[in-house]
């Protein structure tokens, strides 16, 4: 296979549509929260990957991956831009450090099934210093840090455009790389909900956790099996619909907000076909074959029952059936709050799905209040 | 120069008067002088004297904790030095940024700046990664773990409030994009549901010139007055919010038991 039809293959690849769903599927079996999903990643050989040549092979893929564009004359304008450097970063260290941490929870793994203690275990009575033993190793962990920082601000010059203008808008015009996963929602959300909802969802649900978490294992050391459900939801929500999503919105994501692939030509006048519908369209218009009805609430009755349903009925229902052991440990506060957060986080890739599969726009749309979900 | 019974220059200077007034436990060489060392200081007293094993181990705490606060402290000298050239005016912001690095001598303060700021918010991200992974946002470590959250938040806030300061394309851009969003804040933002609610008569309360977009950019659109605001924010009020915060975070490691680890 030549070079350029390995670009035009992660192009493809790459599309939100295929590389979101080829993410999330193969999720599960990296960060397996239970015994099935368990069985495959051993058998499939993909528990490799939290090994030392599964770590080694994972940095030398992204070192290839930015080689290749490097040399690539699309793909290089993207990656050159001084402010995408910290994704460059984020990349490599968000890979390094979350396989160090399964590392270390493999083996600590391995010690707890012999019914040994972890790794990180020492005696109580026995401490060392702060000074030196700590003292120094933070002095040289700065002496390094800032070195790095000297070294990388005579290479790299900060970026500075043209004077501000707001005459002229830039397209693609992008906020900083840190809120880029937020931009990227906004696809599938009204900002009320992408800019604002959401947000304060992902900074109540981080602060719930450590109240929701009722598992006592695995505190004060790495650990995967003991803390599996968590780990798992924590990584897909942490690693697919954030960091994921900041990627998406740095590198493929190109003017008026098209997709592109990594090694594609930012065509300004790339055409979408805008032919996304709302529910309410759908169900009266192509369905029932009328008008819409004048009555807003009528109009859009479906959108808020389903909603309804899905944030408040079915909580109910899962708490008698599938989810009853876990009602019965969690208390009814706690699994309701699991809940909630749990099916908004939910509610993103599922937005994502109806758009892309049935070009759904809104499933309740009432623009004239500003309220479309 | 000296006989080899005299004492070293070292330990003459231990007994001065002025080191003993300065460092009251002497060079830390037995291990009471080195618990001293640590107790009798105002920043390494942050530290307890004596840690298990573990917890000065890297490969444990990733050392990412330390190196957040460490970027805080380096970019608020960066900031200051800064602000010594700096004019936040749509006047001179653009002209002041463009002479950091052709007129200073030595200019790259802003770079260093900059990925500095950039290194805290993925610093701060690897830290919550690492403090998830060994669990120790578990009791009794929960408050402290939602301190951390509003941290990272505020790290978050600091950096965008200063991405607007350079006054350029790239900047008021990013900030328009990214304070569009407040316009959509349900009942208080002029596009947000339950916006037009809040109105008396036929008069909106919340309207274009009055929403929390508006309160952020102290206009209605990113101009002048945002361009102060936005400094004022970046370099005095998130900064003092963050600094009682963390104090309050470095306190409560302590006395929520100290750093995490197995029983």
């Amino acid at each position: 296979m030549n070079i350029t039809a390995l670009k035009s293959l992660i192009d493809a690849l790459s599309a939100p549509t295929i590389s979101f769903t080829i993410l999330t599927v193969i999720f599960p079996f990296i960060f397996p929260p239970s015994d099935w999903f368990e069985k495959i990643h051993r058998k499939s050989g993909l528990w490799r990957i939290w090994t030392k040549l599964g770590g080694v092979i994972g940095m030398i893929l992204i070192t290839a991956f930015f080689v290749i564009g490097y040399f690539d004359p699309y793909f290089n304008k993207t990656l050159t831009k001084a402010d995408n450097f910290p994704i460059v970063l984020m990349i490599y260290s968000m890979w390094f450090y979350i396989w160090l941490g399964m590392f270390k929870a493999y083996r600590n793994d391995i010690r707890l099934d012999q019914g040994l203690k972890p790794n990180e275990y020492n005696d109580p009575d026995d401490k060392v210093l702060v000074w030196p033993d700590l003292v120094y190793i933070e002095f040289i962990a700065l002496i390094l840090f800032q070195v790095f920082l000297i070294v990388w601000s005579i290479i790299v010059a900060a970026p500075i455009e043209e004077p501000a203008n707001p005459a002229a808008t830039p397209n693609p015009s992008k906020a900083p790389w840190y809120f880029l996963g937020l931009q990227e929602m906004l696809v599938y959300y009204d900002p009320w909900i992408a800019g604002v909802l959401l947000p304060t969802f992902i900074i109540v649900g981080l602060m719930a956790i450590p109240y929701v978490d009722i598992n006592k294992k695995g505190d004060g050391y790495y650990s995967f099996r003991e803390r599996r459900v968590g780990m798992f939801i924590f990584m897909y929500g942490w690693v697919v619909l954030w960091l994921f999503l900041i990627i998406i919105g740095t590198f493929f994501r190109g003017p008026n907000w098209n997709f592109f692939g990594p090694f594609e030509y930012w065509d300004i006048h790339k055409v979408e076909a805008l032919t996304n519908v709302n529910l309410s369209e759908l169900l009266w218009v192509k369905w029932f074959n009328q008008g819409l009805p004048s009555n807003i609430l009528i109009r859009e009755g479906l959108g808020f029952v389903i909603t309804g349903l899905y944030l408040f009925v079915l909580p109910v229902i899962l708490a008698k059936t599938y989810l009853k052991d876990m009602y019965a440990a969690y208390g009814p506060t706690r699994f309701v709050t699991i809940m909630m957060l749990g099916l908004v986080m939910l509610a993103l890739p599922i937005k994502m799905y109806l758009r892309w599969v049935f070009n759904l726009q809104y499933i309740v749309a009432i623009p004239e209040w500003f309220f479309n979900i | 120069m000296s006989d080899k019974n005299d004492k070293s220059l070292l330990e003459k200077m231990e007994e001065s008067q002025v080191w003993k007034s300065i460092i009251r436990s002497g060079i830390p060489r037995t291990r009471r002088q080195r618990m001293h060392a640590i107790l009798g200081s105002v920043f390494l007293h942050l530290h307890p004297a004596r840690l298990p094993k573990h917890a000065v181990k890297v490969g444990y705490t990733w050392c990412m904790g330390g190196l957040s606060f460490f970027l805080f402290v380096n970019l608020t000298i960066t900031g200051i030095l800064l602000m010594f050239y700096y004019r936040p005016t749509v006047e001179y912001a653009f002209t002041d940024i463009i002479d950091l690095s052709e007129q200073v001598p030595l200019g790259i303060m802003r770079e260093l700046h900059r990925w500095a700021a950039h290194s805290m918010v993925l610093i701060v991200w690897l830290h919550m990664v690492r403090v998830f992974m060994t669990g120790s946002y578990k009791p009794p470590r929960e408050f402290n773990w939602g301190i951390g959250v509003i941290l990272m938040v505020l790290t978050m806030l600091l950096s965008f409030t200063g991405y607007l300061l350079p006054w350029d394309q790239l900047a008021i851009w990013a900030v328009t994009v990214g304070s569009n969003m407040a316009r959509a804040t349900p009942f208080l933002g002029n596009e947000g549901p339950g916006a037009a609610l809040l109105a008396i008569g036929d008069i909106n309360l919340v309207h274009v010139g009055s929403d929390v977009r508006f309160a952020l950019l102290g206009g209605r659109f990113v101009g002048e007055a945002t361009l102060l605001r936005f400094y004022v924010l970046h370099c005095i009020a998130i900064p003092f919010v963050a600094m009682i915060f963390m104090a309050v975070h470095f306190w409560r490691i302590r006395k929520d038991g100290g750093i995490s680890g197995p029983l």
